[in-house]
C-alpha cells in the first residue's frame, strides 16, 4: 500500500526557515527567525509559554503563513497537501465514548487525509502492528482511545505521525503532561526513533533539562526571537542576554541547566526544585 | 405450530402485510433511520448534538410554511435546515467559538418564524392537526410517490457520509492534525452540516420536526455505548434505528386495538420510546462490560497502572505550600 521511503540520510537538511517574520493583529509574534533541521538530529524548540514556539509551529505545518520570509522543506518551499511532516500534538480533545481504538488513530496516519472507507487488508494491518511495535504499544493496541493514560496517548500520537514516513517530526510540548517516568519513556523513544527512521525531530518544551541527555541541536526562543546552534553554544549568558534584552542568568546545578532570566522567568527554577523533589520522592 | 401462528397473528394484526401506508411506513421509515442513524454518530462524536437538534426546529418553520402555501412538507424540510445550516455555518465561521451561539441565534429565529406560520395556517383552516403532523410526525400518511424523493435525499447525504469517512474521524480527534495533512477541515464541516441538515429534514417529516433529534442522536450514542471501533458503531446505530422504527410502525399499527379509544397511537411515539429504552439497556450493558475490563486488565486493583501520576501528586504536594 505506501511503499517504504528511501531512509535520508543522516545530517541531510530536512527543514530550513530563513528570516521568518510573522505581524499578527498589530503585534510582531516572530522576528527573523532562522535555523534548520538535519535527519537522523533531534532539536529541541525551548522557551517559556508565549514566547513564540506554538507559532512556529504552525508556520511549519503551513496552518500560519509568516509576513516575511521562508519555510522550505528538502529544499523547496512546502507544498499544500504532504506527507513529509509528521505532527504530534500537545493533546487532543476527545470523549471518552468516541468509538476509536488505538490501532485505528495509527491507522488514520497512514491515510485519514483520503477519501472514501478504508478497506481491511494485510498490508495495512501489518504496518500498523509493526508501527505500535516501533513504539512500545502493542499492550494498548486496543484499547479506546480516550481512555488511555498521558503517556500511552503521547506513544499512539507519535505512531500516527510516523506511520507515513514523514522527514520531519514535530512534538508539540509532548513532556508538559506527563510524569517523570512516562516523561523519560517519551524522550529515550523518541530519540531512538530519530536515529533509528532517520527522521528530523522537533521537539517544543518550556523546560531543557529532561531533554539534555538526547538533544543534538537547540533552538531557543525569547519574545518572537530565536537563537540556534549546539547546546553550549546557545545556553550562554551572552547569547540568551541578547535574546531576551535584558541580562540572563544561566546556572549549571549538578548537571542540569537553569536559566533565570528576570522577574517574570522565576518559575523556570521553581520548576526545577519541583522536579528535585519528586525525583526524591520516587528514589 | 398452531400456537406459533396464533401468536404470530397477535404480533402482526390483520391486514398488516397488505396495507399500503405500512408498506410506504416501512421503506420510508428505514431509510431514514438508517441515515439518520450513519450521520448521528458522526454527530455525536463531533459533538454536533445541539446543532443536529436546532436543525430539527428549524425544520419547523419550513415544514408549516409547506403547510401555509400548500407545498409538500418534504420539500419545506429540506430547503428550511439546509438553509439553517448554512446560515449557522455563516455566524460561526464570523465567531470561531461561537458556534453554539450561532446555532442558539439562528434557532431562536426559525422557531419565532415557525410560530407565525403555524398561527396564520391553524386559523386559516381552523385545524390543529398541521401542527401535530409538523411536530410530531406521521409516518403513515406520506405518498407512496415520495419515496424516490426520500431515497435520493437519503442516497446523497450517505455518499456525503461516506466520502468523509476518514477525513471525518481525523479532524475529529484534531483539526490541527487534520489541517496539517491537507484536509480542507472547514469545507469538510461544512459537506457534514449539509448531510446533517438532509439527514434532519428526512426525519421531521417521519418522526415530526421536534423527535428528529431522538433518531438522529438516540441509536447513534447507544451504539457508542456498545463498541469501540469506529465501523463496528456505523453498523450498531444503523441496526438500532432500523429495529426500534420498524418495532415502532408494528406497535403503532397494532395500537389501532388498544384502548382507550381504538384510534391507533402515534407511531412516533413508539420509536422515540424504543430508542431510549434501548439507549439504557446500552449503557447498562456498557457499564457490566467496563467493570469486566477494568477488573481483568488491572489485577493489581484500579490504582496499579496510575502510580506514576501519584508519584508526581507526591512532588508536587510537598512543594504545594509555595
Amino acid at each position: 500500500m505506501t511503499t517504504r521511503r528511501q531512509l535520508a540520510d543522516v545530517g541531510d537538511e530536512v527543514l530550513a526557515l530563513e528570516g521568518v517574520t510573522l505581524w499578527l493583529s498589530g503585534r510582531e509574534v516572530l522576528h527573523d527567525v532562522a535555523f534548520s533541521l538535519r535527519a537522523g538530529e533531534l532539536t529541541g524548540l525551548i522557551g517559556s509559554n508565549g514566547a513564540g514556539k506554538t507559532t512556529i509551529f504552525r508556520v511549519i505545518l503551513g496552518l500560519q503563513a509568516p509576513t516575511a520570509g521562508k519555510v522550505l522543506l528538502s529544499g523547496h518551499p512546502r507544498p499544500r497537501r504532504n506527507r513529509l511532516i509528521g505532527y504530534v500534538p500537545q493533546s487532543i480533545d476527545l470523549d471518552r465514548d468516541v468509538p476509536l481504538r488505538a490501532r485505528d488513530l495509527v491507522a488514520l496516519g497512514l491515510d485519514g487525509d483520503r477519501f472514501g472507507v478504508p478497506l481491511p487488508s494485510r498490508a495495512r494491518r501489518q504496518s500498523v502492528d509493526d508501527m505500535l511495535e516501533a513504539v512500545d504499544a502493542k499492550s494498548f493496541a486496543d484499547a479506546r482511545v480516550g481512555n488511555l493514560s498521558g503517556g500511552e496517548l503521547q506513544r499512539i500520537l507519535i505512531a500516527h505521525a510516523l506511520i507515513s514516513h514523514p522527514r520531519l517530526l514535530l512534538l508539540d510540548e509532548p513532556l508538559a503532561n506527563l510524569d517523570i517516568r512516562s516523561e523519560q519513556e517519551v524522550v529515550t523513544l523518541v530519540s531512538r526513533i530519530a536515529k533509528e527512521q532517520r527522521v528530523a525531530v522537533l521537539i517544543s518544551a518550556h523546560e531543557m533539562n529532561p531533554l539534555l541527555p538526547v538533544m543534538d541541536r537547540v533552538v531557543y526562543v525569547a519574545a518572537g526571537r530565536a537563537a540556534s546552534g549546539s547546546t553550549e553554544e546557545v545556553v550562554r549568558e551572552d547569547v540568551l542576554s541578547a535574546l531576551y534584552g535584558h541580562h540572563v542568568d544561566v546556572l549549571h546545578l549538578h548537571g542540569r541547566i537553569l536559566v533565570v532570566a528576570g522577574k517574570d522567568e522565576g518559575h523556570h527554577v521553581e520548576l526545577e526544585k519541583k522536579r528535585t523533589l519528586s525525583q526524591r520522592a520516587i528514589g | 405450530m398452531t400456537i406459533v401462528a396464533g401468536l404470530l397473528h397477535h404480533v402482526f394484526e390483520p391486514g398488516f402485510f397488505s396495507s399500503e401506508p405500512v408498506h410506504v411506513a416501512v421503506i420510508v421509515g428505514g431509510v431514514v433511520a438508517l441515515v439518520s442513524a450513519v450521520v448521528g454518530v458522526f454527530t455525536v462524536i463531533r459533538g454536533q448534538s445541539f446543532a443536529g437538534h436546532s436543525l430539527g426546529d428549524v425544520g419547523t418553520t419550513g415544514g408549516s410554511g409547506a403547510f401555509l402555501v400548500g407545498a409538500n412538507p418534504l420539500w419545506g424540510f429540506a430547503i428550511f435546515t439546509i438553509l439553517g445550516a448554512g446560515i449557522m455555518e455563516l455566524f460561526a465561521a464570523r465567531r470561531p467559538r461561537g458556534r453554539d451561539l450561532a446555532t442558539g441565534i439562528v434557532l431562536g429565529g426559525a422557531l419565532g418564524i415557525a410560530a407565525l406560520f403555524l398561527y396564520l395556517g391553524t386559523t386559516e383552516t381552523s385545524t390543529t392537526g398541521a401542527t401535530i403532523t409538523i411536530l410530531f410526525g406521521s409516518m403513515f400518511v406520506i405518498r407512496a410517490s415520495t419515496i424516490p424523493v426520500f431515497v435520493t435525499l437519503a442516497m446523497a447525504a450517505l455518499a456525503i457520509v461516506g466520502a468523509l469517512y476518514r477525513p471525518l474521524l481525523l479532524s475529529t480527534v484534531s483539526s490541527d492534525v487534520a489541517a496539517a495533512r491537507g484536509v480542507p477541515v472547514r469545507r469538510v464541516g461544512i459537506l457534514f452540516l449539509l448531510a446533517m441538515a438532509i439527514a434532519v429534514s428526512l426525519s421531521c417529516v417521519t418522526i415530526g420536526a421536534i423527535l428528529s433529534t431522538a433518531l438522529l442522536i438516540g441509536p447513534a450514542a447507544a451504539a457508542l455505548r456498545l463498541t469501540k471501533r469506529p465501523g463496528l458503531a456505523l453498523a450498531w446505530a444503523a441496526l438500532i434505528g432500523l429495529a426500534t422504527t420498524w418495532l415502532g410502525i408494528l406497535l403503532a399499527y397494532d395500537s389501532f386495538y388498544w384502548p382507550p379509544a381504538r384510534r391507533g397511537w402515534p407511531v412516533s411515539f413508539f420509536v422515540v420510546a424504543l430508542v431510549f429504552a434501548v439507549y439504557l439497556l446500552a449503557d447498562l450493558a456498557s457499564r457490566r462490560t467496563r467493570r469486566h475490563h477494568r477488573a481483568a486488565e488491572n489485577p493489581g486493583g484500579p490504582d496499579a497502572r496510575s502510580s506514576g501520576f501519584e508519584e508526581t501528586v507526591v512532588g508536587d504536594s510537598l512543594f504545594g505550600a509555595r
